[in-house]
């Protein structure tokens, strides 16, 4: 089979299997929308106030979410032996491991960009904001996934494994978030959003041509 | 010199507990450790031995 | 020292007995540095013009934190080291360092807050050293948190070695975006004053303290590093010659 075969077909079944477990899906869902929507009931409905929050509460909590789903990543996969069977194949584990990160970043990912614009309304953002908005998740999410994985492949059958994946990614998710976010801000005070997204776009070729390395490393060590 | 007497001296011109503050925490932490190490060697001596005098001992069953 | 076959066996028998003849050179290194730089920090240098005695602090606030972050670059050399050649005694530094690492980091944080509070009149400013700084004292914990949770050695070992390698990757990344992002909202938060320019004096206070922590790190990830190998290795035949020939 050939790379792209490989990846294909990798990513048919992890599609497959996530619309069979639609459950798990809708549930990182709502986690985001509930978690944007308890900050203006914590800090008041000051819509001036809000609208300067909207664009960092929103990638906060796309960072929760994302981080929430990171579980799914490699854990039912290892439970069922389909890891060990996957390590096993003569592809190499990098090409796999990024079929794998890409499928898990169409599942959680996807959706918070397309759910986002909504809670970027609530927050009172401007259009162009929105726009900004959903284009610097485009680029920050997949760096989420990425960088996510890692933590996931090292926990990967520890106990405590969930609140311990959250300490590991979370400081490294900072960047991804100060870029997103201060998009978001650019775009609503007129500063322009490029310089941001730009670097954005550069921490996720970083960090796509890095980590599925960094993920083989991982399972090796986890698995053996 | 700085300083004319003890008391000018601990005194650190008004901003005494912030220097002191400082210095003690430090202080503390950096004894705290030292003992900490101590009796982590502690420890690990008593657990050699005890490998030693009855043979294989686990991880979980550190003596108290 | 009786018994010198001890060479043969692996490297942390050697390592083990070394370290355990340079760790009191080391701290009293640690004191007699940290006596000489406390005399210059407390005695020699003047009063500053603009912040009167509270720059005291920075005697130990800045070495604490120049240590910390480069704690955690030997951290990462030595896990490095461990996942090229596989070796044992390089993931027990690693493991070693990591919580004297952590020390001085909050040791920073600490003092940067007591610190503040007179020079910038708040406890804590998010000012782009501090919160990095913050960020490093996360990773450090993450780094401990991942380590202890793995009942496995080997397994502690090389997780630990990954995520401390990702860690010192990320964190000249970490810096740079929280420093991007700390001039973007300088308008918001507290000006932070360039320190002035310093006297000879203070920077040589602040050298000296610095190897003085330096000794110290050095001294305390030593004695880590031993009970590390005794705990590991307490099967092995060199620990039972060692206790023996205590006895």
């Amino acid at each position: 089979m050939s790379t792209l075969q490989t990846v294909s077909a990798l990513l048919r079944r992890e599609l497959m299997l996530a619309m069979r477990r639609r459950g798990d899906v809708l549930t990182v869902l709502f986690f985001f929308v509930i978690v944007a929507s308890l900050f203006p009931l914590g800090v008041g409905p000051d819509t001036q106030l809000l609208r300067l929050m909207g664009g960092g509460v929103v990638w906060v909590s796309a960072l929760l979410a994302a981080m929430l789903s990171l579980g799914r990543l490699f854990a039912n996969d290892h439970a069922d032996g389909t890891l060990e069977q996957l390590i096993l194949t003569p592809t190499p584990p990098v090409i796999w491991i990024t079929g794998k990160i890409l499928a898990h970043w169409m599942v959680s990912g996807v959706p918070l960009i397309l759910v986002a614009p909504v809670l970027g309304i609530q927050f009172g953002l401007s259009n162009e904001a929105l726009v900004v908005l959903m284009f610097s998740l485009l680029l920050g999410t997949p760096v989420l996934s990425l960088i996510g994985a890692v933590g996931a492949a090292l926990t990967l059958g520890l106990r405590g494994g969930g609140v311990l994946v959250s300490l590991l990614v979370l400081p490294l998710y900072i960047p991804v978030l100060i870029f997103g976010a201060g998009a978001v801000d650019g775009a609503m005070s007129g500063l322009g959003a490029e310089a941001h997204l730009s670097l954005l776009g550069s921490v996720l070729i970083l960090a796509f041509m890095l980590t599925p390395w960094a993920v083989s490393a991982a399972l090796r060590i986890s698995m053996e | 010199m700085n300083w004319n007497s003890w008391s000018e001296f601990f005194h650190m011109g008004g901003y005494g507990l912030y220097v002191w503050g400082s210095y003690a925490v430090t202080f503390a932490l950096i004894v705290g450790e030292v003992l900490l190490l101590r009796v982590r060697r502690k420890q690990a001596l008593k657990m050699a031995l005890r490998t030693v005098k009855y043979g294989k001992v686990e991880n979980n069953e550190i003596a108290t | 020292m009786s018994s010198a076959n001890w060479y043969k066996y692996s490297s942390p028998a050697t390592f083990y007995s070394l370290a355990g003849r340079m760790i009191p050179w080391f701290y009293a290194a640690a004191a007699v540095l940290s006596v000489i730089g406390l005399y210059i920090g407390f005695v020699l240098a003047p009063t500053d013009f603009q912040q009167g005695e509270s720059y005291r602090i920075i005697f130990i606030h800045v070495p604490a934190s120049w240590m910390s972050m480069f704690i955690y670059v030997v951290m990462a050399v030595w896990a490095a080291f461990g996942l090229a050649f596989n070796t044992r005694l390089s993931f027990m530094m690693m493991s070693a360092l990591a919580p004297t690492g952590a020390m001085l980091t909050f040791v920073a944080l600490w003092t940067g807050a007591l610190w503040g509070k007179p020079t910038w009149g708040a406890w804590w400013v998010w000012d782009a050293r501090l919160t990095s700084e913050l960020i490093l004292f996360f990773l450090y914990i993450g780094f401990m948190a991942l380590q202890a949770a793995i009942d496995d050695p080997r397994r502690a070992d090389r997780a630990g070695a990954l995520i401390a390698l990702v860690g010192v990757i990320n964190v000249p990344i970490i810096y740079f975006s929280v420093r991007w992002w700390n001039t973007l909202h300088q308008g918001a938060s507290v000006s932070v004053n360039k320190a002035p320019s310093m006297a000879t004096i203070m920077l040589t206070g602040m050298l000296v303290m610095a190897f003085a922590v330096w000794m110290y790190a050095i001294a305390a990830a030593l004695s880590r590093a031993r009970s590390i190998i005794l705990e590991r290795e307490r099967n092995s035949q060199w620990v039972a010659q060692l206790l023996e020939s205590k006895e």
